[in-house]
């Protein structure tokens, strides 16, 4: 079987770019809730606030290196494998990536040393000051990463000339029809996944009884934002939705399994859709539900595949799938958000063990969700790298064989394995030491300097070894 | 705009974000190069130590580099990956690996041995990758209708192995003229009888690449030959660096030693611009031929020129702060 440098390069990006963007989801929303913490110490002076902001920067650090050091690689994909993708929109992507690059980089000179390094150098204020720069900072980097990205989905501002894309107005290509949604989407999403991580590493604490004060303090006002913040996302992902199928209606099709464009359209809560046959094989659904939702009328007429050739179709299986799974756990989110409502009465949300145990498995819900996204917009574009104007066929590097792609494929997988269980490894170590005592006598001495983010974590990689002195740590 | 070339002003950008790489980063991909052969595991502590403040900002220079390529001349970008593709991977693969070994070697003791392993195989193998691209850009690329044609190891070859090599000479040898200026002691005098090693090392590259070269290329040989010949005024400079590192060296002038070596790269490298100029793409693409839209390249150029001298503040500052010695120790918790 021959090799196809098109499908394994795609495999290829879609495993290094999952791989690299359940960092940055994290230290996103991750960001965001350190700024509230340091907040509420400014405000309230209450030492609680600040414990838990300790201990959060110092998760947030491990992840934010872990992300900067996956992240290199991604400066690179398009050159190495799309090239002729890359030749043609270098002049609206090569700015954003650019500009993603320096907003990246002012918010690591700037403020990320304070935020790791500054808890005792400068006045709370001042820390909270650098927190809310670091949240600010990690959404402007995600601004110009979803404004290329969205671009790609909903193409505007442009003018093709001899073969190359050149940008006839930043404001309408940055600003296309998708990227607002997108980018709130993408935005709640990093809340959400900050927010069931916090809920999920306090109620383990919970069920260890280790520092209980505080985690419940963590726990209670973060399953608020949950409350508040889930029931949005199902919200903004519908409007986003809509927006899908003004803009790109066959992702749609391919999402709802509809092969046929007709009026009164089920919602599918399952189905095998089948190529060969253009149609699904089995199918369970809610009659007019997909009909109601896009069109908001049970009459409303869907698009279906068969307005392109089969040849130009998505591939159903995984967008169906995955859209599936995504909102599932969006549900499954809602349920546990609502849940803690319920059980906030007598303070039970505090010593239900089913409970606290169902969040701390529900902590890995968010990034299976996110990925499980992104394979929806990535896949549901298919077979257009940039919608309606350059498909896969003609994005790839015309140099690159089966083969070459196969082998740095399997590279990166390696190196990733690798660093992702060293660095989860190390994350668990993390959180497992907990929080700090409570005394603000905080040793520093002259070496403590601002350095590498992770080095924010005081925390052994390993146990000593007998014969090793101790104090070289 | 029209007063401006704009494309002029981003290859003097690019070019002088490519030698700021290959200072900064050299070094501390040379201490990853020296790893395995120092003396003591309180040398290697030293040595991660003297870097583990800057090492992650000098990597900043080639994401700055990547992105602005592809913003200013894609063609550059769209035909060098492609060429170098294994290459780019084993940099990246070798980078990646010493930044993580980086982080966790400070924290472990059972494992320090494969943190050791990873540092060390991860610097060797991005410096010789990084030397192997200027080799296989000496050579030229295979190129029709702008785009890369050639095979997947067209770039290594006997040429760009030796230009491999020598990078990772250099790089040893800015690192251990860095480390005599940031270390004492038994580290620091090791360090020292190292530097005239490394110097013999990088000058037979220095020479056998500098015979080469012209006889890959009837352009150098023209160029060298016929009615540039100021240019021979570079290599000249580069080798009275050669033997100022020696001479300083000798003399315990550790500075000198280091802003030699700084020099010895850099008028290399004008060299080697200077030998090409003004093909971005040998032997068939300027610069000119490679550019992005003037209007890409301008508005880019906005926030270049905000951020470049922040983040030359920057770094300044943050050397300025880490300044002195490190000694044997010192570090990190």
């Amino acid at each position: 079987m021959a090799l196809d440098p098109i499908l394994l390069s795609r495999l290829q990006f879609a495993f290094v770019v999952s791989f690299h963007a359940i960092f940055p989801v994290f230290t996103i929303g991750l960001a965001s809730y350190i700024a509230v913490l340091q907040g509420l110490y400014v405000s309230t002076g209450n030492r609680v606030w600040d414990r838990l902001g300790l201990f959060w920067t110092k998760v947030f650090a491990v992840v934010f290196g872990m992300g900067v050091v996956s992240g290199i690689v991604m400066a690179f994909q398009f050159g190495t494998n799309w090239s002729n993708f890359a030749q043609m929109a270098a002049n609206f992507i090569g700015p954003m990536l650019s500009y993603e690059v320096v907003t990246a980089f002012f918010l690591e000179a700037g403020f990320l040393g304070v935020l790791l390094f500054g808890r005792h150098r400068v006045s709370p204020a001042v820390h909270f000051f650098a927190a809310l720069m670091v949240a600010v900072g990690t959404f402007i980097s995600a601004f110009w990463i979803l404004a290329t990205n969205s671009w790609m989905q909903t193409p505007d501002g442009y003018e093709i000339r001899e073969g190359v894309i050149h940008v006839t107005s930043w404001v309408d290509a940055i600003f296309n029809a998708s990227f607002p949604y997108r980018f709130t989407h993408m935005a709640l999403a990093a809340f959400l996944t900050g927010g069931f991580v916090v809920t999920g590493v306090s109620a383990w604490f919970l069920l260890r009884g280790r520092d209980v004060d505080a985690h419940k303090r963590a726990l209670s006002m973060t399953l608020w934002l949950l409350l508040f913040l889930a029931p949005l996302q199902a919200f903004v992902g519908d409007e986003h939705g809509l927006n899908t199928l003004e803009h790109q209606p066959m992702k749609i099709a391919a999402m709802e399994g509809n092969w046929e464009t007709e009026s009164n359209v089920p919602l599918l809560l399952f189905a095998l859709p089948d190529r060969d046959l253009q149609a699904n094989r089995v199918e369970i659904g809610i009659p007019n539900g997909a009909s109601l939702i896009l069109r908001h009328d049970p009459d409303g007429v869907v698009p279906g595949l068969d307005q392109i050739d089969r040849a130009q179709q998505p591939p159903v299986w995984i967008t169906f799938y995955s859209f599936r799974v995504m909102v599932a756990l969006g549900l499954l989110m809602i349920a546990f958000a609502v849940a803690g409502l319920v059980l906030r009465k007598g303070g039970r949300v505090y010593r239900s063990r089913w409970f606290l145990r169902g969040l701390q498995g529900m902590s890995l819900a968010p990034f299976v969700a996110v990925v499980a996204g992104w394979v929806v917009t990535e896949t549901g574009r298919s077979p257009w790298l940039i919608y309606g104007v350059l498909d896969y066929a003609d994005a790839i590097t015309p140099s690159l064989s089966g083969g070459m792609v196969l082998f740095t494929l399997l590279g990166y997988i390696a190196v990733y394995a690798v660093i992702f269980i060293a660095g989860v490894y190390y994350l668990c170590k993390v959180i497992n030491q907990g929080l700090d005592e409570d005394d603000d006598t905080e040793e520093l001495d002259s070496h403590d300097r601002p350095a590498r983010p992770m080095s924010a974590a005081h925390v052994p990689f390993d146990d000593a070894r007998d014969d090793r002195a101790p104090n070289r740590s | 705009m029209e007063m401006f070339d704009l494309s002029l002003i981003w290859a003097v950008i690019i070019a002088f974000g490519v030698i700021m790489y290959v200072l900064m980063d050299g070094f501390d991909l040379g201490l990853g190069i020296l790893f395995p052969f120092a003396p003591d595991e309180d040398a290697r502590d030293v040595m991660m130590n003297s870097v583990a403040p800057v090492w992650d900002g000098n990597e900043t220079w080639l994401v700055l580099g990547g992105a602005g390529l592809i913003g200013a001349f894609p063609l550059v970008y769209s035909i060098l990956l492609p060429a170098m593709y294994i290459g780019v991977f084993l940099m990246l693969a070798g980078l990646i690996f010493r930044g993580v070994a980086f982080e966790f070697r400070f924290k472990s003791r059972r494992t320090r041995n494969w943190w050791n392993a990873a540092f060390a195989g991860g610097s060797f193998v991005a410096a010789f990758a990084q030397g192997a691209v200027v080799g296989a850009y000496i050579e030229g690329f295979e190129t029709a209708d702008r785009v890369f044609t050639g095979g997947a190891l067209d770039w290594l070859t006997p040429f760009s192995v030796i230009t491999g090599l020598g990078l990772v000479a250099g790089y040893a040898l800015l690192g251990a003229t860095w480390l005599v200026l940031k270390s004492e002691g038994h580290v620091r005098d090791w360090a020292r009888g190292l530097i005239p090693k490394l110097l013999v090392g990088v000058v037979v590259v220095f020479a056998v690449v500098s015979l080469w070269t012209p006889w890959i290329d009837p352009g150098v040989w023209e160029r060298w030959f016929d009615h540039m010949q100021v240019i021979w005024l570079l290599p000249a400079l580069a080798l009275a660096c050669v033997i100022g590192i020696y001479a300083a060296n000798r003399k315990g002038r550790e500075l000198m030693a280091f802003l030699l070596t700084l020099g010895m790269f850099i008028f290399t490298y004008l060299g080697l611009l200077v030998s090409r100029w003004p093909y971005v793409i040998p032997p068939d693409y300027t610069l000119w031929d490679a550019a992005s839209a003037p209007e890409s390249q301008f508005f880019l150029l906005i926030g270049v020129l905000f951020v470049v001298p922040i983040i030359l503040t920057y770094t300044a500052w943050s050397y300025w702060v880490f300044r002195g010695k490190v000694r044997v120790g010192d570090g990190y918790h």
